[in-house]
């Protein structure tokens, strides 16, 4: 059975596949309208996050689907100390296919391991989440229209957000990449991650300085910085205020450079920039409902 | 110091100085029945000193782990007074509940009952990674 878990786990030809599903689903909804008549989705969230289990269920729907859905953390089995393994055996008896969240790191892989259909990982803590990447890169596909011979430019919170990483994983298997990491010093790249880059060859700088290197950027990916991961408020505050993308700091960038966000923000990108035609993070959450659509239509062999 | 050779068994050689004990413990062999030695500091041309285990018994044994504990160790199978098999250790892919992972917000530290499950993920550096969160084991 297979499942989800990790964004490296799918190869780059699988990616290609999801990545053309998706563009055949925007084109033509009524192809796939009826195709998952009959299944049904569980979207197990132990841990609220409105919007990605919204993006999973209207994806299920999308696909003609039914969807069994907890109402809370609190009211399910897990508050009675039911095992994530016990819990995955279960629903496989109701479900076709699991999307699970979960606050602890590697929950939805146990779930996988246990579970008689297929699961995908909704987002383990601040681990991984992989359909927030998939979504990043049908992003970058509809707008850019290739994924080799791009810079990539991050900036924000490079050492905790796990979104950078996972995008870092899955777009250095391309050719001709090459990614610019804007931090503070504080909140760079961890250093394995580094390594990999290093081991494989793949080009990157790291720079405090968002504005000068502003104008190489063909793909900017903005991060915030995450209130939980500081033990003090005073730290957070002005790490938070760092980078804050505003339309003049964009007047020196590429007139085709995308701006791209994994959302909520706070305020890291201002919201005069949302006017620019270059800001793509709206059209993210999009193609996440689609990217989401996809998978599940792949995961069950439809 | 004499110790007796074995006829039948297993020697575990070139274990590092000090770790005996462990592998004493992680290999289980505090729950056989049969004549063992464990052997600490014992001179080594090649290490200086170095701890040896001698089982008087012919067992299955697993003794990968050995690879991680004791880079570098061998494993001999005795058969007769001789030396039939000389196995060198090298890392093993997989640490199965030989390291606990120290992260918190690791899932098998709010369900105890999984197994501690470390893979090999930089083999020049020996890096072990937790399967369910990726931490670093930490030696």
């Amino acid at each position: 059975m297979r499942s989800v878990i990790d964004i490296k786990e799918l190869s780059v030809s699988e990616i290609d596949e999801l990545v053309s599903v998706a563009k055949d689903i925007i084109a033509n909804p009524e192809k796939y309208a009826h195709k998952c008549e009959g299944k049904k989705l569980a979207t197990l969230f132990f841990e609220p996050s409105t919007r990605t289990r919204l993006s999973f269920e209207a994806a299920m729907y999308e696909l003609g689907g039914n969807v069994l859905s907890m109402a809370s953390a609190a009211s399910s089995s897990a508050s009675k100390g039911e095992s994530v393994a016990d819990t995955a055996q279960v629903i496989s008896c109701y479900a076709d296919i699991i999307a699970m969240r979960h606050p602890k790191e590697g929950a939805p892989m146990v779930a996988a391991m246990n579970a008689s259909i297929p699961v995908i990982n909704a987002g383990d803590g601040g681990h991984n989440h992989p359909t927030q990447t998939l979504a990043d890169l049908l992003t970058i596909s509809r707008e850019k229209g290739r994924f080799d011979n791009l810079t990539v430019g991050f900036c924000g919170d490079l050492k905790f957000g796990r979104t950078v990483h996972s995008l870092i994983s899955a777009m250095e298997r391309y050719e001709g990449v090459k990614f610019v990491l804007i931090s503070p010093d504080e909140l760079t790249v961890p250093d394995y991650v580094k390594r990999e880059l290093d081991k494989k060859g793949i080009p990157y700088v790291e720079t405090t300085d968002l504005t000068a290197v502003m104008p190489e950027l063909d793909i900017l990916y903005m991060t915030r910085v995450q209130q939980e991961r500081f033990f003090n408020e005073e730290d957070y505050l002005r790490l938070r205020d760092s980078y804050i993308l505003t339309p003049e700091k964009l007047e020196n960038a590429k007139s085709d450079m995308i701006v791209m966000h994994p959302l909520p923000r706070v305020n890291e990108i201002s919201v005069a920039v949302d006017r620019d035609p270059r800001a793509c993070y709206f059209k993210q959450v999009l193609n996440g409902k689609y990217m989401r659509m996809a998978l599940i239509l792949k995961l069950l062999g439809l | 110091m004499n110790i007796d050779s074995i006829k039948n068994g297993i020697v575990l050689d070139h274990l590092t100085p000090g770790k005996g004990m462990e592998v004493y413990r992680l290999l289980g062999l505090d729950r056989l029945d049969c004549h063992i030695a464990i052997i600490k500091n014992a001179p080594s041309r090649k290490m200086g000193k170095k701890d040896i285990i001698k089982i008087a018994d012919d067992i299955a044994l697993d003794t990968e782990v050995l690879g991680y504990i004791c880079p570098g160790a061998t494993v001999n199978i005795i058969k007769d007074g001789k030396n039939v098999e000389k196995k060198k250790m090298s890392l093993p892919e997989k640490l199965v509940n030989v390291v606990t992972c120290h992260n918190p917000r690791c899932i098998t530290t709010t369900e105890q009952e999984l197994p501690q499950i470390f893979a090999l993920t930089d083999h020049e550096r020996a890096e072990y990674r937790c399967i369910y969160c990726e931490t670093l084991a930490k030696n």
